[in-house]
């Protein structure tokens, strides 16, 4: 699988229609990631669920989405748009089982994605799913093998940077059959609380914190992850310029997602991005990504 | 952008479900623009401004959290992140304004900063005369109104796109800008084709995140928080638009 470029719509950033989607490789991304979906319909958490604090972006959506009955549908319309522009598209799924995600798995490849993606890191629904897979390398593995039982699709595993140990956790992966790393989901939970009324502003009272504050962490992950795994990463956490997404391919990333930049950006940040790193590659007199992989490594 | 906390100065009773909150503060805004508008512990939801300075909002008992904000009394604080979206940008000089129900609201504030503009004309449509409001604040910005009334109650008896209809037939304007119910749109937009002129139609969605993230209000492709919610209609590309 090659694509156009490196940058990558990230989950659960306006991947929630085709026409969306379609819009977002228009702008320049180089692979789109469609929102979560999981086994059955879900209204997700009530409002405030996202909000700008000021160093980046705190959710809680609570992973609405249609179910996967009507997400292979939106997959299928996207793919029918994507696929004659030579776009790959990853279908993002969850649940809250293992023998769940098989089976959300095997619906959703149906639609035939380029990728199945599997979010077993969302922090914010811990109150009614228990802790996220991505905390520990054994569930992580389970999770990774069963899908893989169902499917020949390729498989990305999206890593919570919530752990002690995130290599552990991308080795545990890739040995029961991951064939590319997502890293990673949002930090935290954290908790933004209003002063003048005492109360934590999200309705789910905590969310996963994206954007320009946790790109140190995204860097150190990715870095971490590219010591201990052979397979390939996206790196994603708070990648809002060029300079951002170079600093993910240092670290080891073969591709860099962009979500929250968009809300500072549009969805002219992809081209940006894309036109601020070959500018740095010129500058700099490289000539191809792959020479910079990991070079922080070295 | 957290929400920040407003207090309210001023209560209007507007119509039979409608009340004006006037705040103690003001924000720089755009008619047609919205504000997420939050209360602790019930709801964050989407309103479209009647006046930024100061700022102003109006609010229809529809629901479970406009019944909420109607109980605030003068003094309370309601929480605001905004302005958002893209609002409504008169071009021409004889625009033709067209509000049905609450659509009526941002069209006020439109009204209001449109002064240099020579004729502008206003549409007020509403079910009954108990849920008519903003005539008269329409008039005091200079618009000619109509009013129009689905049970003939006052002013005309109809829709306002009837009556919308026959003044494009009987008069030259150079612009709609319309705000109301889904299926008003959908006949303010088949009226500026026919008539060959330029829209700006203020649409509703489902809204979560309010800065384009999410995706939560998507239609067809388009963001109605970030690309709107106030969307362009061009004669020449209307039909192009509908088809993508």
């Amino acid at each position: 699988m090659r694509l156009r470029n490196p940058l990558v719509l990230a989950a659960g950033i306006l991947g929630t229609g085709a026409q969306l989607l379609a819009r977002v490789a228009e702008n320049g991304a180089g692979m789109v990631t469609t929102k979560s979906c999981g086994p059955s319909p879900r209204e997700g958490h009530p409002n405030p669920t996202v909000l700008d604090w000021g160093h980046g972006l705190i959710n809680a959506v609570g992973l609405a989405n249609p179910g996967v009955d009507e997400g292979v549908k939106i997959i299928a319309r996207a793919k029918e748009i994507l696929e004659p522009l030579g776009l790959p598209l990853a279908a993002s799924i969850f649940a809250e089982t293992v023998k769940g995600f098989a089976q959300v798995a095997r619906k959703i490849a149906d639609a035939q994605p380029d990728f199945i993606e599997l979010n077993i890191s969302c922090p914010n629904v811990s109150h009614e799913f228990g802790r996220p897979f991505a905390c520990d390398a054994g569930d992580a593995a389970r999770v990774t093998g069963a899908v893989k039982e169902v499917t020949s699709i390729p498989i990305i595993v999206k890593l919570s940077p919530n752990v002690t140990d995130i290599a552990l956790i991308a080795r545990s992966v890739e040995q029961a059959g991951a064939d590319a790393i997502a890293a990673i989901n949002t930090l935290g939970p954290g908790m933004i609380i209003d002063i003048y009324s005492g109360q934590p502003v999200l309705a789910n009272r905590v969310g996963g914190v994206s954007g320009p504050a946790i790109r140190p962490v995204a860097v150190r992950c990715v870095y971490d992850i590219y010591e201990a795994v052979e397979i390939p990463i996206i790196g994603i956490g708070g990648v809002g310029d060029g300079r951002d997404a170079l600093e993910m391919v240092m670290a080891g990333a073969t591709a860099v997602g962009v979500g929250s930049a968009v809300r500072y950006g549009g969805l002219e940040v992809f081209q940006t991005i894309l036109e601020e790193m070959r500018a740095f590659m010129v500058e700099e007199g490289h000539t191809n990504l792959n020479q910079l992989r990991g070079i922080a490594h070295r | 952008m957290l929400p920040r906390p407003m207090r309210i100065a001023q209560i209007t009773q507007e119509a039979i479900r409608v009340k004006t909150f006037t705040l103690a503060g003001e924000l720089v805004a755009d008619p047609g623009q919205f504000v997420m508008v939050w209360l602790p512990r019930v709801d964050e939801k989407p309103f479209s401004l009647v006046s930024d300075d100061p700022l102003t909002l109006t609010v229809a008992k529809v629901g479970p959290f406009s019944a909420r904000l109607h109980e605030l009394k003068v003094g309370d604080r309601l929480w605001i992140r905004g302005p958002l979206g893209r609002g409504f940008n008169i071009a021409g000089q004889r625009p033709l304004l067209v509000g049905g129900g609450y659509g009526v609201a941002p069209l006020a504030f439109l009204a209001s900063r449109a002064t240099e503009v020579s004729h502008k004309v206003a549409v007020v449509g509403a079910a009954t005369k108990d849920d008519l409001f903003f005539e008269a604040r329409l008039a005091a910005s200079g618009c000619e109104v109509v009013v129009v009334t689905e049970d003939c109650s006052a002013g005309e008896g109809g829709l306002c796109t009837d009556v919308a209809e026959a003044l494009l037939t009987e008069q030259h304007f150079d612009g709609v800008y319309a705000c109301g119910p889904e299926a008003m749109l959908d006949k303010a937009e088949e009226l500026c084709r026919q008539h060959g002129i330029p829209g700006q139609l203020s649409k509703e969605a489902h809204m979560r995140c309010g800065m384009g993230v999410c995706g939560s209000c998507q239609r067809d492709g388009l963001l109605v928080c970030r690309d709107g919610p106030v969307f362009d209609l061009e004669p020449e590309t209307s039909q192009s638009a509908s088809q993508s």
